[in-house]
């Protein structure tokens, strides 16, 4: 068969459904109700790790950790 | 170490100086004798330094901040010589005559439009992109860049790309491929360069302290990763002569023109787009004070968007020699994306719920949201004039320019301006810009500009398209060419006093820049002292 063709053939079969479960699968995976905490764990991220310069930020939760970041509104979604 | 630098060093300035005097066309000599200066300058450099003993100040306790200094003053220096640039040539469309006789051959047109595209995508965008996610990936990560001083290579190593892009193309190096014109040794250079961020970026990513990889790193990585491979499999071409900047594509005919657009539309897709939505996952909560507004869509949004715009790139090529079924394709991807594209710029509007009222009274966070809604039109536009029917009326117009405008000035603009003021005040350990009505004043002038920009650009381009297909009751087409063009004149001057308002917009930036850096200290930031999930050290 040519090569050309062959590609053709399995780009539109086996390839194509691989990635397509590929997508469905990190779908899912996205929405894992297991994986909440850490999806709520990582949304917080950007809030820490930072040792404020000089003058302090004007971010009121710079220094939110797992705990106290129940005062953060909008975690619902996570 | 140093000894090998020396060789190397030794090597590139001999070489850089046989070809120097062995090269075919100005442009090589030219940047061949640029590279020798370089390097026989950093030759010096080293060796004077050759026994000094390693510094044995202990910098690992702190993030590593000035190549993002560095990276924020280059980004705003860029910007304002693209966005120059760009303003003048939209002014050589309206009045010919700024094509100056005196600089035929180099400043006209033809040779200034690729400075402008690359300058404002590659040098403002580039250095932009590389400065935010080296910033980002430290924080979200929780230690300091891998790789030591690497990063100062990449930053310099892709200043120089930059300047030897720039200058080939106004000295006729180019291999006519529309945002990859850079000729086969600079491509060379920018591939070592861009394995060499990849490693920075992927070594910090390695060695951080979280549990998770941020959403933002996700992005900033893809956009790393595919940007690589379209580079590598875009710019395959042999070189004539080793001594001359003229190559030959590997690639022919419509297999080299779907090579292209798809490179073309993916450097949209991952440089404008996935690059920047990292700025955005990080930046927009950032400004906001609350985590983005939902985790599970960032994550679909992320994956969506990687698997469908790696296949929109043949809706660039409607009605050309490319089969009917791969520019179907294109079309189908290009529609599909619609979804993701907006699902991402809800996610980010949404990130303010509850904190809305701060668009009254922060004029950053007012242009993160007007950038987030130039994405939202302007990924709605894209799928709309991808489709075959609408295409045939807006391809080549001045639609298409339009497009491309909203989206870079809106979207890559306005992110890139609310970055640089939220940065700033950060690195250099101020509370805050100098100025914070100076901030609304470029908000202002730049939104304006947009405005001004999109709607005569959609005006002159269904103007044009529509005058292009008139035809009359024998058949025959209405207009001329020429008739198209003078009827596009006032239209381009209203583009042209767009362009300049945002050029003043940026302008008021760089002073309000200047005026919070002059004096100040650069801040040191140090890193989390213990392990993760820690309250950061004070």
């Amino acid at each position: 068969m040519e090569t050309y063709t062959f590609m053709r053939e399995l780009a539109d079969s086996w390839v194509l459904l691989a990635m397509f479960a590929f997508f469905l699968g990190a779908a899912v995976w996205a929405f894992l109700p297991s994986h909440r905490s850490a999806r709520e764990d990582a949304s917080l991220i950007p809030f820490r790790n930072e040792a404020a310069p000089s003058a302090s930020s004007e971010t009121p939760v710079t220094n939110a950790d797992a705990n106290n970041s129940r005062e953060l509104k909008g975690l619902d979604n996570v | 170490m140093n000894y090998l630098k020396l060789v190397i060093l030794g090597l590139v300035t001999f070489f850089a100086a046989l070809a120097t005097n062995w090269a075919h066309d100005l442009a090589y000599q030219v940047h061949a004798l640029l590279i020798m200066l370089v390097s026989a300058g950093m030759f010096i450099w080293v060796l004077r330094r050759t026994d000094n003993p390693p510094s044995d100040e202990d910098l690992s306790g702190v993030y590593f901040d000035g190549v993002v200094r560095a990276g924020v003053i280059a980004t705003a220096f860029w910007g304002i010589a693209g966005f120059l640039v760009g303003t003048f040539i939209a002014f050589q469309l309206a009045f010919p005559a700024l094509n100056f006789e005196f600089l035929q051959g180099f400043g006209n047109f033809g040779r200034l439009r690729p400075l402008h595209t690359s300058a404002v995508i590659f040098a403002f965008g580039g250095n932009a992109l590389i400065a935010t996610s080296l910033y980002v990936v430290q924080r979200t990560s929780g230690v300091r860049l891998w790789g030591g001083n690497t990063a100062w290579f990449v930053f310099w190593g892709y200043q120089l790309f930059i300047v030897l892009a720039a200058t080939g193309y106004l000295m006729g190096a180019t291999q006519s491929k529309e945002y990859a014109e850079p000729e086969w040794y600079v491509d060379i250079w920018l591939t070592i360069i861009w394995v060499t961020y990849l490693a920075v970026y992927l070594g910090t990513i390695v060695k951080r302290r979280e549990k998770h990889i941020y959403v933002a790193n996700w992005f900033f990585l893809s956009f790393i990763i595919t940007v690589a491979m379209l580079h590598l499999v875009n710019n395959l071409s042999i070189p004539v002569s080793i001594w001359g900047s003229k190559s030959v594509q590997v690639f022919s005919g419509v297999q080299d023109a779907m090579t292209q657009w798809w490179y073309g539309h993916n450097a949209v897709g991952f440089f404008l787009t996935a690059g920047f939505l990292g700025m955005m996952y990080y930046f927009v909560p950032k400004q906001a004070g609350r985590p983005v507004y939902s985790y599970k869509l960032s994550i679909i949004h992320f994956w969506a968007l990687i698997f469908l715009y790696i296949w929109a790139g043949p809706h660039h090529l409607h009605y050309t020699a490319l089969p009917d079924w791969a520019s179907t394709l294109g079309m189908v991807f290009s529609i599909v994306l619609w979804m993701p594209s907006w699902g991402g710029m809800i996610n980010g509007l949404m990130t303010l719920q509850g904190a809305w009222d701060k668009l009254r009274t922060d004029p950053i966070m007012r242009m993160f949201v007007l950038s987030l809604g130039f994405y939202g039109m302007s990924t709605f536009e894209g799928p709309m004039m991808s489709i075959r029917a609408v295409n045939s009326l807006s391809h080549y117009t001045d639609w298409t320019i339009g497009h491309v405008h909203s989206g870079a000035l809106g979207w890559n603009g306005m992110i890139t301006f609310g970055a640089i003021y939220f940065l700033t005040p950060k690195l250099w350990g101020r509370e805050r810009m100098y100025s914070m009505s100076a901030i609304n004043w470029h908000f202002w002038l730049a939104t304006l500009g947009i405005v001004l920009y999109a709607s005569s650009m959609w005006v002159t381009g269904i103007m044009e398209g529509l005058m292009w297909r008139e035809v009359d009751d024998q058949g025959f087409l209405v207009n001329s060419f020429a008739d198209t063009v003078s009827a596009k004149l006032p239209m381009y001057i209203v583009r042209g006093l767009g362009g300049v308002m945002f050029l003043s917009g940026a302008l008021i930036m760089c002073w309000n820049m200047w005026m919070t850096i002059r004096g100040a200290k650069p801040a040191t930031v140090s890193l989390p002292s213990s392990k993760s999930n820690a309250v950061p050290a004070e």
